[in-house]
């Protein structure tokens, strides 16, 4: 194969930005409905990175050695940011995960089983 | 918040501990146990076995209370196909010769030498520190060789999606569940949905607590009453003991 010249290279990167531009400003930002929201657990721009690997973790942690009230709960998103319209994360593409997922075109599966609404209060004795 | 709800809740809890400490026969013998909320970020105490001691003698025939509770608390349907998940029956059983009826509740028996873990072939079935066998479900593929080891048909598999995710347990298509010993409320200091049912109903048929707490009142209990594991013979140390059969 012949090899490209730099400047051959170069001009084709520019072109390519140059269409990209336009593109990407076509396909707009997620608006996303953060339910109660407040103050995150850790720096937003963290959470969005790493929410995944910090959930993994922890719910490691949980399940097999029974550590809970850590601070980095699929529930506890759930609880803060299910949106107050249908008390859920999921539903329409505003909605905190829903939204984020379907922008980042990234498949969610952790609401085939775990609740995609906030927590009831237990109910229950003490044990005796 | 619920967080601070929780706090709360334990603080309480601590509290009722501290009263029901006060409540003793004579020293080093309780009325009750402590209530035992383990504080965040504390690990199952390995210390401690969950058990049960179930007296079929309470047990009324016809009443299905924990089973109703169980289902409630971990969204299960109630439904008894083949194809529906039940983490507790009931059961009424007859001697042939002498015709005697009695009635039990049959669920995981939480052996200290799980069959179904050993079986396992991704890590998914386990047992917790504190004795209770659980199934990890982000690890779970559905092949179902715990539910053939199992000799007391305790686990169930999710054959449809699940759509009604109000029970406290997450639950999902494709996976193996049973009974887990309530262990989200164990872990907060509060007993099993299926323990406060029958004491609801006034029966008193389900004893659980510590077996490793010589204090407890289960292990209390266990050392005064004649008591039987079910399938002994298979050495597989249930944590479930039954009285009256």
């Amino acid at each position: 194969m012949r090899m490209q010249s730099g400047w051959t290279l170069i001009g084709r990167m520019a072109l390519l930005l140059a269409l990209a531009g336009p593109l990407a400003a076509a396909v707009s930002e997620p608006v996303l409905d953060i339910g109660q929201g407040g103050k995150c657990v850790d720096d937003p721009r963290f959470m969005r990175l790493n929410h995944m690997k910090l959930m993994r973790h922890q719910r490691d942690e949980t399940v097999h050695q029974g550590i809970r009230g850590g601070k980095y709960s699929l529930a506890g998103c759930v609880d803060c940011h299910a949106s107050k319209k249908n008390h859920s994360v999921l539903g329409t593409d505003q909605n905190f995960c829903q939204g984020c997922h379907v922008y980042a075109a990234v498949k969610i599966d952790c609401f085939e089983c775990h609740s995609s609404e906030p927590r009831r209060a237990l109910a229950g004795e003490p044990l005796k | 918040m619920s967080c601070d709800h929780d706090q709360q809740r334990r603080q309480f809890l601590a509290r009722g501990a501290a009263l029901t400490a006060a409540v003793s026969i004579a020293p080093g013998l309780m009325l009750y146990d402590f209530a035992r909320a383990r504080p965040p970020g504390e690990a199952a105490n390995p210390a401690v076995r969950w058990g049960m001691l179930i007296d079929t003698t309470q047990c009324e025939s016809g009443c299905d209370a924990c089973v109703s509770a169980c289902n409630k608390e971990n969204g299960l349907s109630g439904r008894t196909l083949p194809t529906d998940s039940q983490w507790i029956r009931k059961l009424e059983l007859q001697q042939e010769d002498t015709g005697r009826k009695i009635s039990m509740p049959m669920m995981c028996q939480h052996c200290a030498e799980p069959p179904c873990v050993d079986v396992c072939p991704t890590g998914a079935s386990f047992k917790r520190a504190d004795g209770i066998v659980l199934v990890d479900k982000h690890r779970c593929i559905g092949c179902r060789y715990c539910m053939m080891a199992c000799p007391y048909k305790a686990r169930s598999f999710v054959h449809e999606p699940v759509t009604d995710h109000s029970g406290a347990t997450p639950r999902g298509q494709g996976t193996v569940e049973s009974c887990t010993l309530c262990v989200h409320r164990v872990d907060q200091g509060v007993a099993p949905a299926c323990v406060e049912a029958c004491a609801r109903e006034g029966h008193q048929a389900i004893l659980f607590g510590n077996l490793n707490d010589p204090n407890s009142a289960i292990a209390q209990r266990i050392r005064s009453v004649a008591s039987v594991k079910l399938r002994a013979d298979l050495n597989l140390d249930p944590g479930i003991s039954f009285v009256g059969i």
